[in-house]
C-alpha cells in the first residue's frame, strides 16, 4: 500500500529557483498529479501547478518528469519504484511563471497566424456532406488537448528563443495540416505553410510525435504529408513553369 | 496600495466552456466590445470533459425525430419540473446550433450519406446526439475557440488589433460583481499569475462559470467547478431555482482511488454496453419505474433487439435517465452485490468486436489502459455514481438568459430552469449552444439599450478588494485546504445522491461550523499564483452554494430527478407546481421559498398522451 516517495520539485519564479526536496506519501493507483495536491495540501499550500479535469482530457498539467515532458494526470506512479527520487520540473520551452506554471502565450500568439477555417461560400449551414472517411485524417489532428507537450519537447525551439518568430511548431503545423485535410475547407494553406509557418525548420525528428498523450501521429500523418504537398507545389518543375507562365493573381 | 488595472467593455462574459464562448461570439457579432474572463487558459473548461455528444433532432438516422420528440424526452428526463419554454426553445433551435458549428470548422462523424451522424442516449426516443467518438465537448470547445480566434482576425485586418473587439483574459478569477442602484456595473477580480486586482466596468454581464460539483467529495468536476456564478449571482440580488436538484452520473470510475469519480461516458451504454452486478446479473430490468414501464424492454432479448431495430422493439434498461439509473446502482451496491471496490460491472467487452470499441470509445479505452489498467475491449469496467451536474441555477428568462438583476445574465450550468429534475445526458451541449447565443444577444441588446451606464462606486471596489485580501490579514488560522476536504466530505455523507431530513439537518450544522471557520482562513505566501488563495476565496462560494442545496433540499418533501429523500420516497405533483427559490439574506445568509411555477402552455401539453400527464399532473392542471 502507501509508502513515503522521495520528489524534487523545481520552485521559483522568472527571478530564478531551484530543486527542493519533499518526502510524500504515496498511494496505490495515484499519479504524479495527486502527490503533488498531497503537497500542496500539506506541505507547500502555494506550490503553483496548473491542472483541470485530471483525466488527461484538457492538457492543462503539462511539466517534465525526469526531464520527459509528460501530464502530471496520466503519469501513474506505479510505473517508478519506491525507492526512486522523482524529479518534476516546469516545461523548458517557455518562461517560468512560478514552480511548475510557465507562461504559454506563444502558442496562443501562433494559434492566432494560422488563417482559419474558411467555409464553402456555397453551402449553407446543414448543407455539408462529408463521407467518414475524409474526416478521418483532419480528426486525429482535432484529437489534440493542446498540452503543448510537443512544442515543448520540439528542438527547433526548445533551446532555440531565436526560432520562436519563425516556428509555429508542431501543435501549428498540425494545424495548417488539419486545415489542408479538411474536405470543405476553400483556404490554400501549402505555400504559408512552409513560408510563414517555418515547416522547413522540422527535420521530422519525430520527438513530438513520442511525447503526444493522444497518441496522434504528429510527424507521419502531418507534417510529412504537408511536407510532400509544399514539394509538389514550390518544388515540382512543372507546376514552377505553369506559376511562371500563368502567374496566380490571388 | 498598488495602481489598479481599468478595463471598460460593453459586455462581460464569466467563463469561457461552451456557453460562454457561444455568449461571447454573439455578442461580438452585435457589434459589442466584449471581454471573455476565465479562470483557466482559455480553451481548458470544463465542457472538454463532455464526452457522448450534443443532442439536437436533425434526423439523421432517424428521419421520425423533432423537435417535438425531443421537447418530450427533455420534459420527460426533468420529471416536467423544466421550464417548458426553456425546453420548447431548446429542442427547436439545438440543430441550428449544430449545423453552425460546422461552418466553424467542427468535424462531427458521418453518416453513410456523408450527414451529421447521431447516437442512442439515455432518455432520447430516436438516435440524437451529434458527436465525434467520445471526444465531442473538446471538438465543441476547440471548434468555438478557432472561431473566436478567426472573429478576432477579422477585427485584425480591419484594425490591425487582434483584441479590439473580442478580448480573452484568461487565468483570471472574478471575485465580485459590482452593482450600483441594482442594476450591473462592472466586475471586479484578479490576475491568477500576478494577483494584481483588476477593475472591469460594463453595463453586462452573463455568469457562463458551469456548476458546483467541487463542493461534493465524489465528483466528475474540475477544480474550476467552485460554483463562482451561482454565488456571484445570488451576491448581486439574483435568485437561484432547482437547487436541490443534482446529478449523481451513473457511471464514474470507483477504482483506483485517485481516480474515483472521473466520468466514464453514457456512450457506452448507448453503444451497447451493460450493466451487471457481482452476480453477473443485468439488474436494470428490475429497475424500470412505472412511468417508463411502456418505453423500456422488460427482458434482455428484446433490449438486444433494440440495437439493430429500434422501431419493433423497446429500448433497454441500461438507457434509462441517468437519475434512474444512479439510484439502481447505488442500490445494489447497498444490497452486497457490488463490486470489490463498492461500484458495479459495465461491460462491453462481451457486446462489441474490440476494434469497434476502439473506434467508438477510444478515449474511454485510453483512460481505463493508462489509470486503471483495465482494457475495456477484454474486461468490463467498474463503475459507481459521481457528482456530475447541477440542474438548479439563476433564474433566467427563458428568451433572453437575463436574470432579476438588470444586466445581469446567465447561460449554461450556471443558469435553472432547462432541465427540470435532471437532466438527460447530451442536452447539456446543446444548451451551452442555444441558450450562450440567446444570452449574449440578450446581454448585447440590453447594453445597447441603456442610455445611462451604471459606474462602479470606489467603495464597492475597495470592500471588494478587502474581501479578497482577508485571507492574507491574519496567521495561524484554518487551512483552505482541510476546510475544502471537509466540506466535500459533508456534502457527499449529507446531502449526496439519497438524502434523508435529519441527514440534511446535520449538514446545515456543520456548514454553519465551516462559515464560522471560513472567516479565519489564512494562507501563506504572496498573491503571485498562490493556489492556497484562490481556494480561501473559492469557498466562500461553495460555501454559500452548499447551503442553497442542503436547505432547498431539506424543503422539497419529495424524491424527483436529482433530488431522492428516503423519507420521502415518492413522487408527489403538487410538488411538481412549486419552484424553492434563493436568494441572499445576509452577507452569507440564504432565504429559500416556494414559487408556483407557470403552468405549462396548452399546444405543449398537447404533445403529450393524457394518460402520460396524469402520471405527473394533478387533476386540477388536467381540468377534471
Amino acid at each position: 500500500m502507501g509508502y513515503q516517495g522521495n520528489f524534487r520539485v523545481w520552485r521559483g519564479d522568472e527571478d530564478g529557483g531551484g530543486l527542493e526536496d519533499f518526502t510524500v506519501e504515496v498511494n496505490e493507483g495515484e499519479v504524479v498529479l495527486d502527490v503533488i495536491h498531497r503537497l500542496q495540501a500539506t506541505q507547500a499550500g502555494d506550490l503553483a501547478v496548473r491542472w483541470n479535469c485530471k483525466a488527461g482530457k484538457c492538457g492543462s498539467c503539462s511539466a517534465e518528469i525526469n526531464g520527459r515532458p509528460r501530464l502530471l494526470c496520466m503519469t501513474r506512479m506505479s510505473t517508478f519504484t519506491e525507492g526512486e527520487t522523482i524529479t518534476i520540473t516546469p516545461m523548458r520551452t517557455f518562461p517560468i511563471i512560478r514552480d511548475l506554471v510557465t507562461d504559454v502565450s506563444f502558442n496562443y500568439t501562433k494559434a492566432r497566424e494560422i488563417p482559419s477555417f474558411k467555409p464553402p461560400k456555397d453551402l449553407a449551414p446543414g448543407e455539408y456532406r462529408m463521407q467518414q472517411i475524409d474526416v478521418e485524417r483532419s480528426q486525429e489532428f482535432r484529437k489534440c488537448i493542446e498540452c503543448f507537450l510537443c512544442q515543448d519537447t520540439c528542438h527547433v525551439i526548445r533551446d532555440h528563443e531565436e526560432n520562436k518568430e519563425a516556428f509555429a511548431g508542431p501543435r501549428f503545423l498540425m494545424r495548417v495540416a488539419e486545415l489542408e485535410m479538411h474536405p470543405l475547407d476553400e483556404g490554400g494553406r501549402t505555400v504559408a505553410a512552409q513560408e510563414t509557418h517555418g515547416l522547413g525548420l522540422c527535420n521530422i525528428t519525430k520527438c513530438c510525435s513520442e511525447v503526444c498523450p493522444e497518441h496522434i501521429k504528429i510527424t507521419d500523418n502531418a507534417l510529412i504529408p504537408m511536407k510532400e504537398r509544399v514539394a509538389d507545389r514550390k518544388y515540382d518543375p512543372v507546376v514552377w513553369l505553369g506559376n511562371k507562365i500563368f502567374r496566380r493573381q490571388s | 496600495m498598488a495602481e489598479l488595472e481599468r478595463h471598460s467593455f460593453d459586455v462581460l462574459v464569466i467563463g469561457a466552456g461552451g456557453a460562454g464562448l457561444r455568449a461571447a461570439i454573439e455578442a461580438r457579432e452585435h457589434g459589442m466590445r466584449t471581454a471573455v474572463l476565465c479562470k483557466s487558459l482559455f480553451g481548458k473548461a470544463h465542457t472538454v470533459m463532455a464526452e457522448g455528444g450534443i443532442a439536437a433532432a436533425m434526423g439523421n438516422v432517424n428521419s421520425n425525430d423533432n423537435w417535438q420528440v425531443h421537447f418530450r424526452d427533455t420534459m420527460r428526463g426533468g420529471k416536467f419540473l423544466n421550464n417548458w419554454r426553456m425546453a420548447e426553445l431548446h429542442a427547436k433551435e439545438a440543430p441550428d446550433r449544430v449545423w453552425e458549428l460546422e461552418t466553424y470548422g467542427a468535424l462531427f462523424d458521418r453518416t453513410a450519406d456523408g450527414r451529421v451522424s447521431q447516437r442512442n442516449f439515455g432518455g432520447h426516443e430516436y438516435p440524437r446526439l451529434a458527436h465525434v467518438g467520445d471526444r465531442t465537448g473538446l471538438e465543441l470547445i476547440r471548434s468555438l475557440q478557432q472561431k473566436i480566434v478567426s472573429l478576432q482576425q477579422e477585427d485584425h485586418a480591419e484594425t490591425g488589433d487582434y483584441e479590439a473587439k473580442l478580448k480573452v483574459f484568461q487565468e483570471f478569477t472574478v471575485s465580485d460583481l459590482l452593482i450600483e442602484d441594482g442594476r450591473v456595473a462592472g466586475a471586479f477580480g484578479y490576475w491568477r499569475e500576478s494577483g494584481r486586482f483588476v477593475l472591469f466596468t460594463a453595463p453586462s454581464v452573463i455568469l457562463a462559470t458551469g456548476g458546483i460539483g467541487k463542493s461534493f467529495k465524489v465528483t466528475s468536476n474540475s477544480w474550476e467547478y467552485t460554483g463562482d456564478g451561482h454565488a456571484l449571482a445570488l451576491r448581486a440580488g439574483a435568485s437561484l431555482i432547482n437547487m436541490e436538484f443534482i446529478q449523481f452520473h451513473p457511471t464514474g470510475m470507483v477504482w483506483p482511488p485517485s481516480v474515483k469519480g472521473i466520468l466514464v461516458t453514457e456512450s457506452v451504454r448507448g453503444d451497447g454496453g451493460v450493466l451487471r452486478n457481482s452476480e453477473g446479473k443485468r439488474f436494470m430490468f428490475d429497475y424500470i419505474p412505472e412511468v417508463f414501464k411502456e418505453k423500456y424492454a422488460d427482458s434482455e432479448a428484446e433490449g438486444d433487439r433494440w440495437y439493430t431495430d429500434a422501431d419493433n422493439n423497446r429500448r433497454p434498461p441500461e438507457l434509462l435517465p441517468r437519475d434512474e439509473v444512479a439510484r439502481a446502482i447505488n442500490s445494489e451496491v447497498k444490497a452486497g452485490r457490488g463490486t470489490e471496490h463498492g461500484g458495479v460491472f459495465l461491460d462491453v467487452s462481451t457486446r462489441l468486436p474490440a476494434e469497434e470499441i476502439t473506434r467508438r470509445l477510444p478515449s474511454m479505452h485510453h483512460q481505463f489502459k493508462e489509470l486503471a489498467d483495465v482494457d475495456i475491449t477484454a474486461q468490463p469496467m467498474e463503475v459507481g455514481p459521481t457528482c456530475h451536474y447541477v440542474m438548479g441555477g439563476v433564474e433566467v428568462d427563458p428568451d433572453t438568459g437575463a436574470s432579476s438583476v438588470p444586466g445581469l445574465f446567465a447561460a449554461g450550468e450556471v443558469s435553472g430552469g432547462m432541465h427540470g429534475s435532471n437532466r438527460l445526458g447530451g442536452n447539456s451541449l446543446s444548451d451551452l449552444l442555444v441558450f450562450g447565443r440567446r444570452a449574449g444577444a440578450g446581454a448585447s441588446d440590453y447594453a445597447a439599450a441603456l442610455s445611462v451606464r451604471p459606474v462602479p462606486s470606489e467603495a464597492s471596489i475597495a470592500e471588494a478588494e478587502r474581501v479578497a485580501l482577508a485571507p492574507f490579514s491574519g496567521d495561524g488560522g484554518e487551512n483552505p485546504y482541510t476546510l475544502h476536504m471537509e466540506l466535500q466530505q459533508t456534502m457527499n455523507d449529507l446531502v449526496g445522491i439519497i438524502r434523508k431530513a435529519e441527514e440534511i439537518e446535520r449538514a446545515l450544522e456543520r456548514l454553519e461550523g465551516l462559515k464560522v471557520r471560513a472567516r479565519t482562513l489564512t494562507v501563506e505566501g504572496h498573491r503571485q499564483f498562490n493556489p492556497g488563495w484562490h481556494l480561501a476565496l473559492d469557498l466562500r462560494n461553495m460555501l454559500v452554494v452548499s447551503e442553497c442545496v442542503a436547505k432547498a433540499a431539506l424543503l422539497r418533501t419529495e424524491s424527483r430527478g436529482g433530488h431522492t429523500r428516503d423519507d420521502y420516497p415518492a413522487m408527489d405533483s403538487d410538488w411538481r407546481r412549486k419552484l424553492l427559490v434563493c436568494t441572499a439574506s445576509g452577507p452569507s445568509e440564504v432565504d429559500v421559498v416556494e414559487k408556483p411555477q407557470i403552468p405549462i402552455r396548452e399546444d405543449l401539453l398537447d404533445l403529450f398522451d393524457r394518460g402520460e400527464l396524469e402520471k405527473y399532473l394533478t387533476g386540477d392542471e388536467l381540468g377534471s
